[in-house]
């Protein structure tokens, strides 16, 4: 237990000595936490509308202010031509054409079938769903307006959808995103920090020194492992309060439980870095490595794009990617205040995993060849 | 007098697939001796050293090193044993105290056995006025000095040193050896590999490996009388050269 300690001691001076070390503990993740908890931001805003009115009528000019009035919309030009707008278009200054069709106030008016149409730049596929969504919510929104205001009860009702966001009533995404970011963040951290470290002994020589010495394997993988667990979860208590001070993300479950899990949750991915560490040869080896794992664990964790609509074989892979857990059970705990009972699952995952590649890592830490 | 035999190596073996690196070598060395493994680059010293240290297994054959099995008591041999190679093995980012500390506390020394060491080490090399100062910024031969003090800060029953002086000066190198008599002194038995023949005649005993087996071993004199030579490196070469012929 004592040579632990002097590892753990050791570990602490040359982190802290390391000039370059510092920013990146202190300053890197929480500048990633506040940037990027910015603009990760899925509602879609400043859509660039472009209309084109062949109707010219009291009817199509008061649609036009309904579209206009809607805040994501920057209503750029009304036109008659469709060829202005196809242009503009092409020019990038347009994401949606809007065309009203002539009689559509006639039609409208006397209850005949009548089309807008609605044409989008699809090149950004997320953007353009988004648009076309809204417009056709304004749409149906107007066309009802009209009929009831002519007594016209034989259009089509559909079913009236009332939306209610729980969890998030106002669908904050920051509510959603920051944690997301929180976890990204020291997972890097934590991932990078414990990759680069065995492997820098063996480049620079002193792991031969260390091997001749009557360390066991075990008290060195935990003298290493120790100091970037205090770390990681230092880094993890800065980043929540700038969470829940900043962002006003609530914590509606059990700090504890966080705390409980991020521990485990860290042990696993210090353990993936110290395996990444033990099988390669040089930093620059580990790095590549942790960065392919880190790009992986990070676009199949569900923050970016819902698991849900992956591919199965995706889907599957990412019943392996500890992000994927950890992600939801801290969006489950702080955003929903769920207890222990909803997040075993994971949990117990979570540790089986941890317990396998810090075994796997202690085994591959080849004290002799 | 028959001095205690601190290594007994028996007919030890290492192949790496086909290849032979160390060919059924047997010798002893006796305590408090300064016992030098010469060979020529790729000869095997080093794969022998990493047996003896109990970093690498044997293949077949038997040693033992301060009394322990060289495969199945390697916690015991390495409390008895130093090492320094001439790779770094301190730590740059470190003062001299602060490495001097950590090697201490992994050997088990308890604070008060680290502090007394610390003063012993910096008051023999006469380093005091540098006890705070990063080992990189300390020059290369007083580093090495200091690395051999480390590694035999735990009082090792033997001091295996792997080319311990490349790259210094002559009179660094002087000093050196001055630090490893000294340390035979205090009864440590020192077991070094050199490529500098003058470094060999500093030994007591010494053995010639020539790929994978080692093919002389005595003292300096024995062995300029058996190979009728006037200095080592004339031994050197008629081993070295002899193999050629075969």
């Amino acid at each position: 237990m004592r040579k632990i300690l002097f590892i753990i001691q050791k570990e602490f001076k040359q982190i802290f000595r390391n000039k370059a070390m510092k920013p990146i503990l202190f300053v890197m993740p929480f500048v990633q936490l506040a940037v990027l908890s910015y603009t990760a931001d899925f509602t879609v805003k400043n859509i660039n509308l472009f209309v084109q009115d062949m109707d010219n009528s009291v009817l199509s000019k008061e649609l036009i202010s309904k579209i206009a009035a809607f805040n994501n919309f920057n209503l750029k030009e009304i036109s008659n031509s469709y060829k202005k707008g196809f242009y503009k278009i092409q020019q990038n200054n347009i994401d949606v054409i809007v065309s009203i069709p002539q009689n559509f106030s006639k039609n409208l008016q006397t209850n005949k079938k009548t089309e807008v149409a609605i044409i989008a730049d699809a090149i950004n596929g997320t953007k353009a769903g988004v648009s076309i969504n809204y417009l056709q919510n304004i749409i149906l929104d107007f066309t009802k307006e009209q009929a009831s205001k002519k007594g016209f009860t034989n259009i089509k009702q559909g079913v009236n959808i009332i939306k209610r966001n729980w969890f998030n009533p106002l669908l904050n995404y920051k509510l959603f995103m920051v944690p997301g970011i929180l976890v990204l963040l020291v997972t890097m951290i934590a991932l990078f920090l414990s990759g680069m470290n065995i492997v820098r002994e063996k480049e620079i020589g002193t792991i031969e020194q260390l091997n001749v010495t009557p360390i066991k394997k075990y008290q060195f993988i935990i003298g290493k492992l120790l100091p970037f667990l205090i770390l990681g979860i230092f880094e993890f208590s800065i980043g929540l309060i700038i969470a829940v001070l900043w962002f006003k993300v609530p914590i509606l479950g059990s700090i504890t439980l966080i705390y409980l899990f991020t521990i485990v949750y860290l042990i696993l991915i210090l353990g993936i870095g110290m395996l990444i560490s033990t099988i390669t040869n040089t930093q620059q080896q580990a790095l590549f490595l942790a960065w392919f794992f880190s790009v992986i664990f990070i676009l199949m964790s569900g923050l970016f794009t819902p698991i849900e609509s992956m591919p199965v074989w995706a889907q599957n892979i990412t019943l392996f990617n500890p992000i994927r857990y950890y992600v939801e059970v801290i969006r489950l705990i702080m955003l929903k205040g769920s207890s222990f009972s909803s997040i075993s699952n994971n949990f117990i995952i979570i540790s089986f995993a941890a317990i396998f590649v810090n075994l796997l890592a202690v085994f591959n830490y080849q004290k002799t060849v | 007098m028959t001095a205690e035999k601190v290594i007994k190596v028996k007919k030890l073996n290492k192949t790496f697939g086909k290849f032979i690196a160390v060919n059924n070598i047997s010798f002893d060395v006796k305590k408090g001796e300064i016992f030098g493994f010469l060979g020529a680059n790729g000869a095997g010293k080093t794969t022998a050293i990493k047996m003896l240290t109990g970093i690498l297994s044997s293949t077949s054959g038997e040693a033992t090193v301060a009394g322990y099995d060289i495969n199945k008591q390697r916690n015991k041999l390495k409390e008895n044993i130093g090492y320094m190679s001439q790779k770094f093995s301190l730590y740059e980012d470190l003062t001299l105290k602060e490495n001097i500390r950590f090697y201490g506390g992994i050997y088990g020394l308890s604070n008060k056995q680290i502090k007394q060491k610390t003063n012993e080490v910096l008051e023999r090399l006469n380093l005091q006025k540098i006890e705070n100062t990063l080992i990189s910024e300390i020059p290369l031969g007083w580093k090495q000095k200091i690395a051999f003090s480390v590694a035999i800060i735990h009082n090792p029953k033997i001091v295996f040193l792997d080319e311990p002086t490349s790259g210094v000066d002559p009179i660094t190198r002087r000093q050196f050896w001055n630090l490893i008599y000294q340390a035979t002194q205090d009864g440590i038995t020192v077991f070094v590999t050199t490529h500098y023949m003058d470094e060999a005649e500093y030994c007591d005993r010494i053995s010639m490996m020539v790929e994978g087996n080692i093919k002389a071993i005595g003292s300096v004199e024995q062995l300029l009388v058996k190979y009728k030579s006037k200095n080592m490196d004339e031994v050197f070469i008629k081993l070295a050269r002899n193999n050629e012929n075969i």
